[in-house]
């Protein structure tokens, strides 16, 4: 088994906490993992990345190698079509359709959907709205990976026992806010 | 075995726990920052009492564990790679005077310049010092090799540089953990006279540095972690530095049998190594992270044997990060590609976060410096130097720690007024307090503003030395109590800011403006922090 993914987003929108949550999960599963995350200057609202690697054998380069990844989980349209050159054939694409605008030439978003259409297999999903309809605008993110869970090769208890690790410091109300949007996203994705 | 999922920064930070480690030292700077912050995190550290502050600058954490050093206990300084250049005076006169307690440099350098002014290769600051450099693998390496590196460091007596790069600082992998070593206890140098570089000493400990250093290439605790892998046949040989293995074994796991493998990961270099695979070779590719700087070695131009493949023929590009495709190309294979980025795809540089108080200034400053002329802005390294970037497209100059000030003085020196100087807080107490000394000394007719958001900010809000202190120091340093103002950058102010940059820009003489709010990150994160607080005492 490997499925090698990359995170893709806007500095400080927490592509990292769906990381975290698939690298618990990854580690309770006694699987390999390599994660390469983007730290300093484009935290501050520039495009950032990150390299998810899981396999069942060592894994070598930190970096998942072009036309490689299996998956590709984005919390923003246009920078989910930014990291293209590394989807492999038959990979998917997973990505929230809300845009996060701080440059002045960002493109119609219409463009970006429509590229997104042309992109291979992909779900595009309005996490943002589904979070907000569970009552917790702040779990989009929990959402996105909820849609793209049937693509990474563990079972759904693995990641809903990762979730319950990441934020239960923070109380069950918040376990229970983000295990709803995992979920919600599961069915939202399953539904298309 | 016991396993925590770290970054290549954080297996060094708890290595060096796990090895005895008395003293951390650092300034932040990306790629290295989170060393100095896991082990101020670390409930371990604090239980050790190990000593875990900022310093003011490279330099000085350089020197302090020196000082610890010398006091006979492990200890262990982290910085960028231009840090290096900072802590250079420091850094190579420790390996005349050598160590007592274990002395660890580590240099963590950024090819590819995701966060940097250049990409120098800290393998150099090794040779030139003459001591030995260590090149992890990956993350168990990481953390594995910092132990091997405080041996060595004791065994020769010697600082040992420990070289890593972004993605092995940067990426996260399962790290198995050892027994952990106690803490020396204080003892003095045998020789009393060890660490006094005067002349005569200087010269005798030079001598015996050139011969240790010699000796080093072939002494086992350094050329075992080297590994000499013989191909099947006659062929191509590889010689990999550091995580470069790993990018070759991305792509050739499956028949690395066909390659005559030399995996580097301790320097200086073990010729006779070299030679033995050379001999299986007609080709030899060099793959590093950084510079030529093997290749280089090797590139003779007297023996020709072999041909030898690198960044100075073209077989890897001769600047930036390697990654999996382009070492395929070297070797010849194909590489893997996707699809090609759509056209629609924008640029997203970084900028400024919503609310910023270095983007409320700049808005204030670009209205005056319109009205002053183009050309005369000189920045510094911080958040702040995104005032470069669209819309503000203001700053003239970003090229070290304090040059703002520095430069500024000289380009007034040369006529250009009015002329001013925007660095942040921790930048100035960095190394911009000795420039304006010399403003000081001569009046020299700049405006100095200090961005001041109470943190050092662009590594993620570690502490500024300068909280609380800037207008002391400036007024310490001779200031005029009349040309130190204060503004708050905030919209509202916007007009009264202007009028008081105006104002001091033309005044023909020093002047310094503390342009004061906190980082709005921090100030977010102290206020959530406060909440819960609230929340747990409150149930």
């Amino acid at each position: 088994m490997k499925c090698d993914i990359i995170l893709a987003g806007v500095g400080g929108q927490g592509i990292l906490s769906i990381a975290a949550t698939i690298g618990l999960a990854a580690v309770e599963q006694n699987l390999f993992l390599k994660q390469a995350e983007v730290h300093g200057m484009s935290q501050r609202g520039g495009d950032v990345q990150s390299h998810l690697r899981l396999s069942d054998r060592e894994i070598f380069s930190d970096l998942i190698p072009h036309g490689g990844a299996d998956l590709i989980i984005s919390v923003e349209p246009m920078e989910a079509l930014r990291y293209l050159p590394w989807l492999s054939e038959g990979g998917w694409l997973v990505t929230n359709s809300v845009p996060f605008v701080n440059i002045p030439d960002y493109p119609e978003p219409e463009e970006v959907i429509a590229e997104l259409g042309r992109a291979g297999n992909t779900i595009v999903l309005d996490a943002d709205g589904i979070a907000r309809d569970l009552g917790s605008a702040r779990s989009g993110n929990m959402v996105i990976l909820g849609a793209a869970s049937s693509f990474i090769s563990m079972p759904f208890g693995s990641l809903e026992d990762a979730v319950r690790k990441m934020f239960g410091r923070k109380g069950e109300d918040i376990v229970e806010v983000n295990l709803k949007a995992l979920r919600a996203g599961r069915d939202a994705a399953a539904v298309r | 075995m016991h396993k925590l999922l770290l970054l290549g920064d954080e297996a060094i930070a708890q290595a060096a726990l796990d090895a005895g480690l008395s003293g951390m030292y650092a300034y932040p700077g990306t790629p290295s920052t989170e060393i100095m912050e896991y082990i101020q995190a670390s409930s371990q550290a604090a239980a050790d009492g190990v000593h875990r502050e900022w310093s003011s600058n490279e330099k000085t954490a350089m020197e302090a564990a020196l000082g610890m050093s010398y006091a006979g206990r492990r200890a262990m300084v982290a910085m960028k790679h231009v840090g290096l250049n900072v802590a250079a005076d420091a850094f190579i006169n420790s390996a005349v005077t050598g160590v007592n307690g274990g002395l660890v440099v580590v240099a963590a350098d950024d090819p590819s310049m995701h966060s940097s002014q250049n990409e120098q290769d800290s393998r150099f600051y090794g040779k030139f010092a003459l001591v030995p450099v260590l090149e992890p693998r990956n993350q168990q390496e990481a953390y594995d090799m910092i132990f091997d590196a405080f041996a060595i460091s004791e065994q020769y007596r010697l600082p040992v540089l420990f070289r890593i790069t972004t993605r092995l600082a940067h990426s996260r992998s399962a790290v198995a953990m050892r027994k952990k070593i106690p803490q020396n206890m204080v003892t003095l140098p045998s020789n009393p006279r060890q660490f006094v570089l005067l002349p005569a000493i200087a010269r005798k400990q030079y001598r015996a540095l050139t011969s240790v250093y010699e000796k080093l290439r072939s002494e086992p605790v350094l050329d075992d972690l080297n590994r000499l892998s013989a191909g099947k046949a006659r062929g191509t040989g590889v010689i990999t530095c550091g995580i470069a293995y790993n990018y070759l074994m991305e792509n050739i796991s499956g028949n690395a049998g066909d390659y005559h493998i030399l995996s580097v990961a301790a320097y200086p270099l073990n010729r006779e190594k070299v030679a033995s695979l050379a001999e299986r070779c007609d080709r030899v590719l060099v793959l590093e992270e950084g510079y030529p700087i093997i290749e280089e070695h090797l590139r003779g131009l007297l023996d020709r044997d072999v041909k030898v493949l690198g960044r100075m023929d073209g077989t890897v590009p001769r600047d930036g990060e390697l990654n999996p495709a382009i070492v395929a190309k070297a070797l010849g294979l194909k590489a893997g590609q996707g699809k090609e980025v759509p056209a629609v795809v924008r640029q997203r540089p970084p900028s400024f976060c919503k609310g910023c108080g270095h983007a409320d200034l700049y808005s204030a400053l670009s209205e005056v410096m319109a009205e002053a002329g183009p050309g005369r802005v000189f920045s510094d390294i911080g958040c702040y130097t995104l005032g470069a970037l669209p819309p503000y497209n203001m700053v003239n100059s970003c090229v070290d720690m304090g040059a703002s000030v520095t430069m500024a003085i000289g380009a007034t020196d040369a006529g250009l007024f009015p002329a001013v100087a925007v660095i942040g807080d921790s930048t100035f107490t960095h190394s911009g307090m000795t420039g304006l000394l010399d403003a000081v000394i001569k009046d020299s007719p700049i405006t100095l503003v200090i961005s001041d958001n109470s943190t050092t900010g662009m590594t993620g809000g570690q502490k500024s030395q300068a909280v609380d202190r800037l207008e002391s120091i400036c007024l310490g340093l001779g200031v005029d109590r009349d040309h130190l103002k204060v503004i708050v950058p905030l919209k509202k102010n916007h007009e009264e800011n202007k009028a008081v940059i105006r104002t001091e820009l033309n005044h023909r003489g020093l002047s310094v403006i503390l342009a004061r709010r906190e980082c709005i990150q921090t100030a977010s994160r102290s206020k959530k922090a406060e909440a819960a607080e609230k929340n747990k005492s409150g149930n």
